[in-house]
């Protein structure tokens, strides 16, 4: 708590934003019953989905990366690099912005109103399956985030990263099913959005095929495999600039 | 007496010459800058264009739905209305007040203080020259989209004159708007929550979040009073709807009431901020 105003602002921004996306939803749902099929309770879910991941991405993951790029820039990496213990692990683990983890409280009671106005039930299977595949999620995005940090050592002025990061992630409010088939595949496979937000809201609302989860589970090893070959790919094109 | 007055008028002209040339000079900085940052520009452009296309698919799918139009707005003309809105974001992007946090923190506002014209006439001369390459890089991903989602647009004539002049108006508006938010921080070390207010605000009743025709009627009341809608709604209007020749020019004159108010505050919130002011940095 060293950090009180930093919170207190954190809790008023969460809030603002929350209460803007589901004024945002109330509008779109005063012209339609239904878009693509979703009611205006699932997509409370995806939108809950959406807001807590990304609590969970702007507390661990961005900071992180953020600080990664900005090392390589200034030449400072080398401190992190000379230390005995896997590279990745440590550029990855440095940062942890608590405050931003509102978000998370945000999202679960935006999912958690959305859950209870939905007609059916929500069985423990499914459940399960929700934070398994949040899971997932945090780690297809943190891998989507480390795949472009690590284009710092090629790209040096990296200052657009969380303006393009935060441009992208709002695709995710929306079911990926929304978007036409070009849009749909690149969110779902060039950036993995549509397996990161609405897969885990499919699970929370019924409409979860479990090949799915496979592909989805299946999916996030071989991101997670590209991105460390790709670290590791870049590192070694790094030669270090600090005196 | 007699040559002080002959004077003045040559100082005058000299000074304005000199203005001038200072925000030719500072766009063709940038300009050259910008084409040197192709690849982040563009990653940033990418960003950036995300939300229209979303905001976009979103409308035409609710206008798919329920026979191909909102409020007697067609899907073609809703596409219209989003990728006119990119160029317009890419005009009226300024500098952010959120950057102010570190202007102050990192002492560059000290030196700004020292400089012989106003900081506003920086940030102004800055970023207008970043809208060139911007435009650049921006016409082939505008043309995609058009490819991509049929837009249908029937501008007149004077639609386009106005539509290029509001452009800017929109830049000037934001700039001094977001040049009064910034002073804010010297102020308070919090002032960023007013921001998220503000651009909240902004993009619920600005015509940046949705064509302000389907929002409810006391929402366009309330846009009536605000700057916003002069920022994102005039412009796009004036090349994508059939405004009529009054209001297109009584558009124009909002503008500039905003662009005048928007000075007065810079003008006097800066002295205030100056005075409260205490420097930070070497």
């Amino acid at each position: 708590m060293q950090y009180r105003a930093n919170f207190f602002v954190a809790i008023v921004q969460s809030l603002l934003a929350v209460a803007v996306a589901i004024a945002v939803l109330a509008l779109v749902y005063s012209h339609t019953d239904a878009l693509n099929g979703w009611s205006q309770s699932e997509l409370l879910v995806v939108l809950g989905v959406q807001i807590l991941l990304g609590g969970v991405i702007h507390a661990t993951v961005q900071p992180n990366m953020e600080r990664l790029t900005q090392e390589v820039q200034d030449g400072k990496l080398d401190f992190a690099l000379t230390k005995p213990a896997d590279s990745q692990l440590i550029i990855s683990l440095r940062e942890l912005q608590l405050w931003q983890l509102v978000d998370v409280v945000s999202g679960t009671v935006v999912i958690a109103v959305g859950v209870s106005r939905l007609d059916r039930s929500v069985g423990a299977g499914h459940a399960f399956a929700f934070v398994a595949l949040l899971l997932v999620g945090a780690a297809l995005l943190y891998c989507f985030w480390l795949i472009l940090a690590t284009g710092s050592f090629w790209i040096v002025s990296m200052w657009f990263l969380s303006d393009l990061f935060e441009g992208i992630y709002q695709v995710g409010r929306w079911p990926i099913g929304i978007y036409p088939g070009w849009l749909r595949y690149s969110m779902t496979y060039l950036v993995p959005i549509g397996f990161a937000v609405t897969v885990p809201a499919q699970a929370m609302t019924g409409r979860l095929h479990w090949q799915t989860v496979a592909v989805a589970v299946g999916f996030a090893v071989a991101v997670f495999a590209i991105a460390r070959w790709f670290w590791r790919y870049g590192l070694r094109r790094y030669s270090g600039a600090s005196a | 007496m007699s040559e002080l007055t002959a004077v003045r008028p040559a100082t005058q002209a000299s000074a304005l010459r000199s203005l001038l040339d200072f925000y030719v000079t500072g766009m063709r900085t940038q300009i050259q800058t910008q084409f040197q940052y192709r690849a982040a520009t563009y990653m940033y452009t990418l960003g950036m264009v995300t939300e229209p296309v979303i905001y976009l698919v979103v409308w035409r799918t609710i206008a798919n739905q329920h026979g191909g139009t909102i409020n007697g707005t067609g899907a073609g003309q809703i596409a219209a209305y989003y990728i006119v809105w990119t160029l317009v974001r890419t005009f009226n992007i300024v500098f952010t007040p959120f950057g102010w946090e570190e202007r102050i923190r990192e002492g560059q506002f000290s030196s700004q203080l020292l400089r012989p014209l106003h900081p506003i006439h920086y940030d102004l001369a800055w970023f207008a020259g970043h809208k060139i390459p911007w435009l650049v890089l921006f016409s082939p991903i505008a043309v995609g989209l058009a490819l991509v989602f049929h837009p249908v647009l029937h501008p007149s004539a004077l639609g386009v004159v106005v539509f290029v002049i509001a452009i800017w108006g929109a830049y000037v508006i934001r700039s001094l708007n977001g040049f009064v938010l910034g002073m804010l921080t010297i102020f308070t070390t919090r002032a960023s929550s007013i921001f998220q207010i503000w651009f909240l605000a902004e993009l619920l009743v600005s015509g940046r979040l949705v064509p302000l025709t389907f929002m409810p009627h006391w929402a366009q009341s309330v846009a009536a009073w605000l700057p916003f809608k002069w920022t994102f709604y005039f412009p796009i209007e004036a090349l994508v709807g059939s405004m009529s020749t009054s209001a297109l020019l009584t558009g124009l004159l909002w503008q500039c009431l905003w662009a005048a108010i928007g000075g007065l505050l810079v003008f006097t919130t800066f002295r205030l901020a100056v005075r409260h002011y205490s420097a930070v940095g070497n």
